[in-house]
């Protein structure tokens, strides 16, 4: 198994007409991805590369039976995709776009969080179960089939992580990217819990960064919830602190949001945080034996 | 981490939250949202701030313009009862380093009879995932001791995104933070105006240290901190404006000129990567290797050959460089087309530095046999980013020795 997509994905792509939304939906159904649509308003009735365009994605999830969205609308228009997307009943959301405003997204946010859907992202490379469907950006070259579950906030640290467990002969069961604004659909929580219920994981690499809390509120969710084991690993070490403007945001995240008040919060609840890349992969190795 | 439109990756943590704005600005946009601030002028030199105090008439205040805290004790602001005070006071502040920030310029306003100080923010509360509201009658002091020791004195309420502020939620934070009677009307106009302000110009951050009132009892906002979404800067082309002269870093102003996403930092081996996470690792890798990063250097998800060349001039033109190194993982990104940027830069800008290449990723073999055949001999290929960072702190050390 694995989590979020895979070959009972039924993939409509937002946005397919633009020179990268042609690009990676090409891209996502040559690896195997079932791309059953795309929507671009005004190019109903096109195709690109054999799949059908739709002038609205609700057409677009009636005649197709598309399941799950990728947004790769500019930010300007990517709110109102997101809306429609939502709207369309779509069971999966993953938004690549970066650079919608967060004012924008804390009210899509709080939308989504009314109904039952998940959103990934937005300003994330997507997912892939390698093997069985690939959603979103990332060189599939890097991932194989394994047991390893990955979820990241950055996107090149996720193919640099992955490229070291491959070689040591390690794969992934999904690589899951999160993505890096303020206000994303999935959390660290979210993603590795569906991890945790997956019997083909037998191990949640983690891989966080400088900002907010979300690692430090996961590390204290996994020790209480998770039994999958979990490695992780924090960029952004050498980052200079932020300048602080007012005092407000000291007031009210009690966390730092520095890499090492992240990996002493992992370190904490029993969490192993590797210090480079090719360390992540050697704790992989050993704690799957 | 793509924007369709421009193909460049970015970290919003690390450039900062958004863009924060000066005193003297935050206060033209209270003013402009109806929010009561006292009147003033900006002024660069001390016979502007002269003519300033002149325009504005009786005693002013004339305050640094910074984006630190704490001026106030560092000498940042003074009172001037007279026209000639006024011009002294600018002449003593203007060139003053403060916490590391010189002051460029000074903001003068007309002088307030305090009566009373509180507290006021709004904050994008990322992890609650709503905007938050605080308010203490605590004012004008420390705001995070005041926090920690009598954490009952600052009144907070999270708002819902999609119903907003009410009047009943600006009465509420005003009767938890023990706000005056005589005073409860003027703060819940200002708290209402602040969320409106707030929403409108998608500010990540609105604080108001201290919201005074008078002697005569008017609510008035002597201070303004506000940071505006990065992203949602398109819709703000006024605000954006104000962004040309934030920093006077050479290096840093050329990358915003040249748009490469480029931090200045402290040591002396440059770092070019793709990724903002792949380029937070690599400097941390260098540490570890026992060197120090010269930079963070975000070349974009799709970097292109141009891309290099634009992000290497910004990376050369540190003196402080003495060796380079470039981790690639090329997902769009494709490594043959960063070797190729890195020839063109070599050529253009004929630099002899050492220079440590490691690529991996979409068409690294022909990147690597590019550099192979072609390169010159400073440019070194080394097959993994540990290996990369240790060699390009080795060549930064017998560069510096």
């Amino acid at each position: 198994m694995s989590i979020l997509v895979d070959q009972n994905t039924r993939l409509v792509v937002q946005g397919i007409t633009g020179r990268e939304g042609a690009f990676h939906a090409t891209r996502n159904k040559h690896y195997g991805t079932n791309v059953v649509a795309g929507v671009t308003p005004g190019k109903g009735g096109q195709d690109v590369e054999g799949i059908p365009v739709f002038n609205t994605l609700h057409d677009a999830v009636q005649q197709t039976g598309a399941n799950t969205a990728m947004v790769f609308v500019p930010p300007r228009f990517a709110t109102d995709a997101l809306y429609e997307a939502i709207e369309s009943g779509v069971e999966l959301i993953i938004c690549i776009t970066e650079g919608i405003p967060a004012h924008d997204m804390l009210q899509v946010y709080t939308n989504l969080k009314r109904g039952n859907q998940r959103l990934v992202g937005p300003n994330c490379p997507g997912i892939i179960s390698p093997g069985k469907a690939s959603v979103g950006i990332m060189p599939t070259q890097v991932f194989t089939p394994g047991r390893v579950g990955l979820v990241s906030r950055s996107g090149t640290l996720t193919y640099q992580i992955s490229k070291e467990l491959a070689l040591l002969g390690i794969g992934q069961s999904t690589v899951v990217g999160i993505g890096g604004d303020p206000i994303v659909g999935s959390s660290f929580i979210d993603i590795v819990s569906e991890f945790d219920k997956d019997p083909d994981t037998d191990l949640i690499v983690m891989v966080g960064e400088i900002g907010g809390d979300e690692e430090e509120k996961a590390a204290q969710f996994i020790s209480e919830n998770v039994t999958t084991p979990v490695v992780s690993y924090i960029a952004g070490f050498q980052a200079p602190p932020g300048k602080q403007m007012g005092h407000a945001g000291a007031i009210i995240t009690g966390s730092s949001g520095t890499a090492q008040g992240k990996k002493e919060a992992l370190e904490a609840k029993g969490i192993r945080v590797g210090t480079n890349p090719t360390e992540v992969a050697q704790f992989v190795k050993e704690h799957l034996g | 981490m793509v924007d369709p439109n421009q193909g460049h990756i970015r970290s919003s943590e690390w450039e900062g939250k958004g863009l924060d704005l000066f005193e003297y600005q935050g206060k033209e946009l209270f003013a402009r949202h109806g929010i009561p601030v006292p009147s003033g002028e900006a002024a660069e030199t001390p016979a502007e701030a002269k003519a300033a105090a002149e325009r504005i008439g009786g005693p002013v205040a004339v305050k640094a313009q910074v984006q630190v805290g704490g001026r106030g004790k560092a000498g940042g602001i003074k009172v001037a009862n007279t026209v000639a005070e006024a011009e002294a006071a600018a002449e003593q502040i203007l060139g003053m380093d403060i916490k590391g920030h010189t002051v460029h310029r000074v903001w003068i306003e007309a002088a307030s009879e305090i009566e009373k100080e509180y507290y006021a923010s709004i904050t994008f509360d990322r992890s609650n995932k709503k905007p938050l509201v605080m308010l203490s009658a605590m004012g004008g002091v420390d705001i995070e001791a005041v926090a920690e020791e009598h954490p009952e004195k600052l009144a907070r309420l999270h708002v819902d995104p999609l119903s907003g502020f009410h009047p009943h939620h600006a009465r509420r934070l005003c009767y938890e933070a023990g706000i005056d009677d005589a005073a409860m009307r003027g703060v819940q106009d200002i708290l209402l105006k602040l969320y409106k302000g707030f929403i409108e110009l998608d500010a990540m951050l609105f604080e108001v240290n201290p919201l005074i009132v008078t002697k005569s009892g008017d609510v008035i906002a002597l201070d303004a901190k506000v940071t505006i979404d990065n992203n949602a800067l398109y819709r703000h082309p006024d605000i954006l404006a104000l962004q040309e002269a934030s920093t006077s870093d050479p290096q840093e102003r050329m990358a915003q000129e040249k748009g490469v996403t480029y931090v200045k930092l402290d040591g002396d081996v440059g770092i070019l990567g793709n990724g903002a996470g792949l380029v937070m690792s690599t400097l941390d890798v260098v540490a570890l290797a026992g060197g120090r990063p010269a930079n963070f250097l975000d070349a974009g998800g799709g970097s292109k050959a141009d891309e290099v060349v634009a992000a290497l001039e910004v990376l050369l033109s540190d003196p402080k460089v003495k060796s380079l190194l470039i981790n690639i993982f090329g997902g769009i990104t494709r490594c043959d087309e960063v070797a190729e940027g890195l020839l063109t830069a070599i050529d253009q800008l004929g630099s002899t530095l050492p220079i440590v290449v490691r690529l991996d990723g979409t068409n690294e073999e022909e990147g690597r046999a590019i550099i192979k055949e072609r390169a010159p001999k400073n440019v070194v290929v080394e097959p993994t980013m540990l290996s990369a960072a240790k060699r390009a702190v080795e060549l930064a050390k017998e560069a510096a020795a």
